[in-house]
């Protein structure tokens, strides 16, 4: 058989350029993440736990302790961190240098994709050829979210809060881009069902050696806003045994209340517009926690 | 991604790309020793995986600008979504001069808003590293070709 030289046998750069340039796409994007002093990621593997709302509400709670706050969307398809924030339809100012993100009313940077889209109503689409979309879709929304990080000019923060959307395969594209990644929250609710999506996550993220990973159950009780009485919304402690035989740390126990998912729908997040409520309390002792870990880190 | 000629057991150089705008690439490669060329044709599936990594064969003529593949790739963006520094009464960086002729102002000006700032520099930056002072349409055709900006 005739003997051809292999790929890494011919020492030369690639004359087609793609590496290189992927490689600079990287040392971009550490560049621009090297002023940000803490990366949290927030995610969980299972949809519908109320991930997008902990993120607005916890990015408020650090602004208020008076740190420097970035939130970045990284649910392409299901964007709500700009409405969660009340940023939406406000203007990106173009400089080449990179991308300045709008500023919430708490003084949080926010990006998200539905900044960007014209109708609200309109599914995430790329301009793209009819077919094969399964081949290159995957790498556009990966490097759409690169770009999220890498041209947006975040400036100096003390934290960088990142809102992962749901199913694992997500949380192992944002682990390539953020190898570096500093903390990572793990929102569940207690049902069984979560515990053992939720559980894949938590594994995923200590194989990638996330420096810090905890558990945030969300929806533990609801408390009656007439009489103050608590009641189970799930039969189970799913959290709680998730954290048991995972031994993740279980930072916050968040009450359901349904005035966190109005006022956080209206941009206004529950922590600031009623601090003393129940679940504002447990995303505050939350904020004081990931602070915490910063201060240390 | 590497192309080796057989003949001569040397790597081939990247001579040239091509976008003839039916979502098609073409690159050619040339070899120093005996220059044969061969030329690397894509359809448009591997097109589109290509500039999905947001890199171009060949290398870069002109930086990478901020949010570049969002903008060229997305579809329904909005309209008024970036505004300029200026607009925002923060001072734009410095740059070197490169005047736009009435033309192709005007020709910029059916650009898309959504792409449309992102689509000056480039221009600019082309005309520049060309050594060029004024942008016409002339000019701006010939970095669409070079370039592969589609649409644009």
């Amino acid at each position: 058989m005739r003997k051809i030289r292999t790929y890494r046998e011919v020492a030369s750069g690639t004359e087609s350029q793609l590496l290189e340039q992927v490689t600079a796409q990287q040392e971009r994007l550490e560049e621009r993440l090297s002023e940000v002093r803490t990366i949290v990621a927030v995610g969980s593997g299972k949809g519908g736990v109320g991930k997008s709302a902990i993120t607005a509400n916890l990015a408020v709670a650090l602004a208020r302790r008076g740190l420097s706050v970035g939130a970045v969307d990284a649910d392409l398809n299901g964007p709500s961190l700009s409405r969660m924030l009340q940023v939406s339809g406000a203007r990106l100012v173009d400089r080449a240098e990179g991308i300045e993100p709008p500023v919430s009313p708490h003084g949080v940077r926010v990006m998200s994709m539905e900044l960007l889209q014209r109708d609200e109503d309109a599914p995430l689409r790329w301009r793209q050829p009819a077919t094969g979309g399964f081949v290159w879709q995957s790498a556009m929304e990966t490097g759409a979210l690169r770009e999220f990080l890498s041209d947006v000019v975040w400036g100096k923060l003390d934290v960088l809060l990142v809102d992962v959307p749901p199913g694992t395969d997500k949380i192992a594209r944002l682990l390539e881009l953020l190898p570096n990644l500093d903390q990572m929250l793990i929102v569940t609710i207690p049902s069984e069902t979560a515990r053992f999506v939720v559980s894949k996550a938590v594994r995923m993220a200590r194989e990638a050696r996330v420096p810090i990973v905890a558990l945030v159950a969300n929806m533990t009780e609801h408390v009656c806003t007439c009489c103050g009485q608590t009641s189970r919304l799930f039969e189970g402690d799913g959290a709680r045994r998730l954290a048991a035989e995972s031994a993740v740390p279980l930072w916050a126990e968040v009450p359901f209340d349904a005035r966190l998912g109005a006022s956080t729908d209206v941009g206004v997040p529950l922590v600031s517009e009623d601090p003393g409520a129940s679940c504002s309390r447990a995303l505050l002792a939350l904020s004081e926690r990931v602070a915490a870990a910063i201060e240390e880190g | 991604m590497k192309f080796l000629c057989l003949a001569c057991d040397d790597v081939m150089d990247f001579a040239d790309r091509q976008l003839p705008g039916d979502g098609t690439l073409a690159a050619i490669f040339t070899c120093a020793s005996c220059k044969h060329e061969v030329a690397m044709l894509t359809n448009p599936m591997e097109t589109q995986l290509v500039s999905s990594l947001g890199v171009k064969i060949g290398g870069r003529e002109v930086p990478a600008q901020p949010l570049e593949m969002v903008r060229s790739s997305l579809e329904g963006g909005r309209e008024e979504v970036f505004a300029a520094a200026e607009e925002q009464g923060r001072p734009a960086r410095r740059r070197q001069s490169v005047v736009w002729s009435p033309e192709a102002i005007d020709r910029l000006g059916k650009v898309p808003g959504f792409v449309r700032g992102m689509v000056k520099r480039i221009y600019t930056d082309w005309a520049k590293d060309q050594g060029l002072a004024e942008i016409t349409p002339q000019v701006m055709d010939r970095a669409r070709t070079e370039l592969g900006l589609e649409g644009m």
